[in-house]
């Protein structure tokens, strides 16, 4: 306490590069972001075009990843599949993020009863266990995107809830949130001037790890037939239309697979190092 | 006799976040002699801290041990390894941190946390621990059956007695104690000054005492080492320190606690109709829940009557637990009154301040004991204090800006702190902005809750001035809450003391320091720690029987621990608050002549 005083002044922190592994994430997420954006136009055959007469042709420079199941270029198609990939994922982390984050600052900070019945609604959505709700969802109205979008965000939200009720209270319980309230500040201005700045970095790794999670819910759904269907495509999808492939040692499954498995590992990548900092400025700046 | 400690030609240096590093402590030395006390003094920042810790060859992460010698007993600390350093820590020298319920795990039972420095250096087995643990207790005046007790169980002052026993534990020869008492309210505090001064007379070890206020180490210490910006700027045997202070920032400090003039003679303009008015309040944490048991049950407030008129101070003086933060939180409209009524120049204020008109949120405002935690981390100090201006006044974003320069530098603040976050401020700094906060929206009444009491000594006695120049600029009143009765009489014109949710005392600020007094303003006033040496040992008599420090349920409830109850009469009844002159009143059933007798008894009670 005494020694900090003295340094306390220093002013504006340095940019300092982020940690190697973190770098390496950040990386992969761009990459990702890059082909969710632009995918289709990098893309040299379309979706559907047919390259080879038979079905895996072998990897060549014409085709570096090889041809699929129906003789269709591999990279050409990961390329479109990208923007359906990431922006469900997206989408439906977004659209549970949203109406969690709100019901999960509201009930921390009205509290009492409403707070009770809220998390206790909240615990019983969150008792059925994703896939079922995914399933049941898909099977009565039928496989499209915005039921997607829907069906995820709808898994998400009392989550996402869960998390930022428990966040927003200890913010909540702070003096300048108290000081908010003595000036009358409404509900909503205490939740959006008061804790979310505070709450912004541990819900940004939540928000991380749900676009995680739906990226690897929206393949399996694809990868059993329910999610995307054809023509359109996604990188679960190629995964299931290509397994037999595997057997004859061809990489066409293979690579969208592993498309999934770096994004999700790249994604972790940087929620670790956000997590990891923002717990040491929270720390430092109550030890002050 | 060789010295225990011996420091010479100490450099701490710390990174300073820019890469490049400070000297944060430049060529200190420092002796300290078997068995004796030394105190390190000075405002936050002064390094006192650092070179205590040091003595453990201790650097706090950020900060690094760069030149000098430490030697402990002869041997030198900085060639030390890490099992070198791990077998002096806890059994040669021991550490007592500020914040006791930081220091204890909450999970394990307080006998077997003091247990383990013992079986951690193998000193004793698990008998002679418990033997050792036994003595411990008794020499600490704590109940008995506290070993088998969880931290939370005990009070605040059990609490600090505990870690000091923990670091009596292994009976080392140095004890390093860093502002122990810094967190506990007043009468509190006489209790574990006279339990750490008996255990350290008692075991003979030699202690580093830091602390910030100088009356405090008065009473403990036999050498006073005065430290600032890193350096030592004075050091000799403590009366003469107090006595005969050479340097000036010396005095600067020993003003600190004990200020020149203390009292506002001015009378405060009584109008017809009060700008604040409670009547009958009553409040609880009891919540009536959907499901499981209604918590707590105990009233906090019990049948407030008080007022406040324009431009007037009214002071709430009061241990920790006695309510008066729940009362200036009652009339912030932050927690609900179960009974009573509370008014705003004649208009009945609502319950909840989300109830209440913009116009009333306006006229009454509050500042929070700690500045660390009112203000929004993520927010500019400009932000900060441009928000009640756009909330209550609508103001374009221009007319913000100019005022809060003319907010900034009516708190003392340059025009350039608009751009820095809270953090970048230092403690005394972020409390003017939250100053300028409360008066950004020209209230009428100011709530201020403990404003000081987490600041040191002069920096705490410069915001106190700041509070009284903005008051006599401005018509602004002050509902000012506080545990130090001595800081109170400086910018009150009223005193209100209040024990467990009631009001024992009433009156301006003259009469209530003149007796005759409440039994509990007699010793509250006696706990306020004065220079003279031997106030602790008076203090520690007033304070009357121990332990009970309960309210008691039905009759008086300061009953328990007051000196002068009347058995079968103080227990049952609750006394009235008889007005003995106009405007001052006591709540007791002993007379003013018999409370007079009892007060002027040779125990001073007057601050100087």
């Amino acid at each position: 306490m005494s020694a900090g005083e003295a340094t306390a002044q220093a002013i504006p922190r340095p940019r300092r590069l982020p940690p190697p592994l973190a770098c390496i994430g950040l990386a992969i997420v761009a990459i990702g972001l890059i082909m969710a954006l632009l995918g289709p136009f990098l893309a040299r055959h379309g979706a559907g075009e047919l390259i080879s007469e038979r079905p895996f042709p072998a990897a060549s420079w014409a085709l570096p990843f090889g041809g699929d199941h129906l003789g269709r270029d591999v990279l050409s198609r990961l390329l479109h599949a990208a923007p359906v990939t990431i922006g469900l994922a997206l989408g439906a982390t977004t659209v549970g993020f949203v109406i969690g984050l709100t019901v999960g600052f509201f009930t921390a900070e009205v509290r009492g009863n409403t707070d009770t019945m809220i998390t206790w609604i909240l615990d019983i959505l969150v008792s059925f266990p994703p896939k079922l709700i995914a399933l049941i969802a898909i099977a009565g109205l039928g496989s499209s995107l915005p039921i997607l979008i829907a069906t995820l965000g709808f898994v998400h939200a009392p989550r996402v809830a869960r998390v930022a009720r428990a966040v927003a209270m200890n913010i909540s319980a702070m003096d300048f949130v108290e000081a908010a309230r003595a000036r009358g500040e409404s509900v909503l201005a205490v939740m959006v001037r008061e804790i979310w700045p505070s709450a912004r970095r541990p819900m940004a790794v939540e928000f991380g790890l749900r676009v995680t999670f739906s990226i690897l819910v929206l393949s399996s759904l694809s990868f059993l037939g329910l999610g995307v269907q054809p023509p359109m495509t996604d990188w679960g999808s190629m995964v299931r239309e290509n397994m037999s492939g595997i057997f004859l040692g061809t990489p066409a499954a293979l690579i969208p697979a592993l498309a999934i498995g770096i994004l999700t590992v790249g994604i972790n990548l940087v929620i670790d190092w956000i997590g990891g900092s923002s717990g040491r400025r929270l720390t430092e700046e109550l030890s002050r | 006799m060789r010295p225990v400690l011996e420091i010479a030609g100490l450099v701490v240096r710390a990174d300073d976040g820019k890469g490049s590093w400070i000297d944060t402590i430049r060529n200190v030395d420092l002796t300290v002699s078997a068995g004796e006390v030394v105190a390190l003094i000075g405002e936050s920042g002064a390094g006192k801290s650092t070179v205590a810790l040091a003595a453990l060859g201790y650097a706090r992460p950020g900060t690094r041990l760069v030149e000098g010698r430490i030697l402990f007993d002869g041997q030198d600390v900085r060639a030390l390894d890490e099992r070198g350093l791990r077998r002096l820590r806890g059994r040669d020298a021991s550490y007592v941190a500020q914040s006791a319920q930081a220091a204890l795990n909450p999970a394990i039972p307080i006998g077997a946390q003091i247990a383990e420095p013992l079986l951690i250096h193998g000193i004793a087995s698990g008998t002679e621990a418990e033997a050792r643990i036994a003595s411990l207790i008794g020499l600490l005046d704590l109940p008995v059956g506290i070993v088998t007790r969880f931290p939370h169980q005990a009070s605040g002052g059990q609490q600090q007695r505990i870690v000091l026993a923990m670091a009596m534990a292994c009976a080392p020869r140095l004890l390093v104690l860093d502002e122990p008492t810094t967190a506990l309210d007043v009468t509190t505090q006489i209790e574990v000054l006279k339990a750490i001064r008996t255990a350290i007379r008692g075991q003979g070890s030699a202690a580093i005492y830091v602390s910030h206020d100088l009356a405090v180490v008065a009473q403990i210490a036999d050498r006073i080492v005065v430290m600032r910006h890193g350096a030592i700027v004075e050091q000799g045997p403590t009366a003469e320190i107090v006595e005969r202070p050479k340097q000036p920032y010396t005095v600067t400090l020993i003003d600190a606690v004990r200020p020149r003039d203390r009292r506002l003679t001015r009378e405060a303009p009584r109008g017809p109709a009060p700008l604040l008015a409670l009547r009958g309040v009553n409040a609880s944490y009891e919540q009536q829940g959907w499901f499981g048991p209604a918590r707590g049950g105990n009233k906090v407030l019990r049948d407030i009557d008080l007022t406040v008129g324009k431009g007037e101070v009214l002071a709430v003086v009061g241990e920790s637990g006695s309510g008066k933060s729940t009362l200036a939180r009652v009339v912030a409209g932050l927690h609900p009154r179960l009974s009573g009524d509370i008014a705003l120049a004649g208009t009945t204020l609502a319950d909840r301040v989300r109830r209440r008109p913009l116009e009333q949120r306006r006229r009454i405002q509050i500042i929070f004991q700690s500045p660390d935690l009112s203000l929004n981390p993520e927010e500019r100090v400009g932000e900060i204090i441009g928000r009640p201006r756009q909330l209550y006044f609508n103001e374009a974003r221009t007319n913000r800006d100019a005022h809060t320069d003319r907010l900034l530098d009516m708190v003392g603040l340059p025009p350039s702190y608009e751009r820095r976050f809270p953090a970048e401020l230092s403690g005394g700094e972020r409390q003017r902005v939250a100053i300028a906060r409360a008066f950004a929206a020209e209230p009428d009444l100011i709530l201020c809750d403990e404003i000081l009491s987490s600041l040191d000594v002069v920096i705490a006695a410069q915001i106190l001035e700041l509070m009284r120049e903005l008051k006599r600029k401005s018509s602004v009143a002050y509902l000012f809450i506080s545990h130090d009765l001595v800081t109170v009489a400086q910018i009150a014109d009223r005193i209100a003391v209040l024990y467990a949710g009631t009001v024992l005392e009433l009156g301006a600020t003259s009469a209530v320091f003149t007796p005759p007094h409440h039994p509990y303003t007699a010793l509250l006033m006696a706990a306020v720690p004065q220079l003279r040496r031997g106030w602790l040992d008076d203090a520690f008599k007033l304070r009357g029987p121990t332990a009970q420090r309960r309210a008691a349920p039905t009759g008086c409830p300061f009953q328990p621990r007051c000196p002068l109850a009347i058995p079968g009469l103080c227990e049952r009844e609750l006394p009235p608050l008889r007005e003995q002159t106009s405007g001052h009143a006591i709540r007791c059933h002993r007379s003013d002549a018999e409370l007079r007798q009892a007060q002027t008894s040779p125990v001073q009670t007057s601050p100087n």
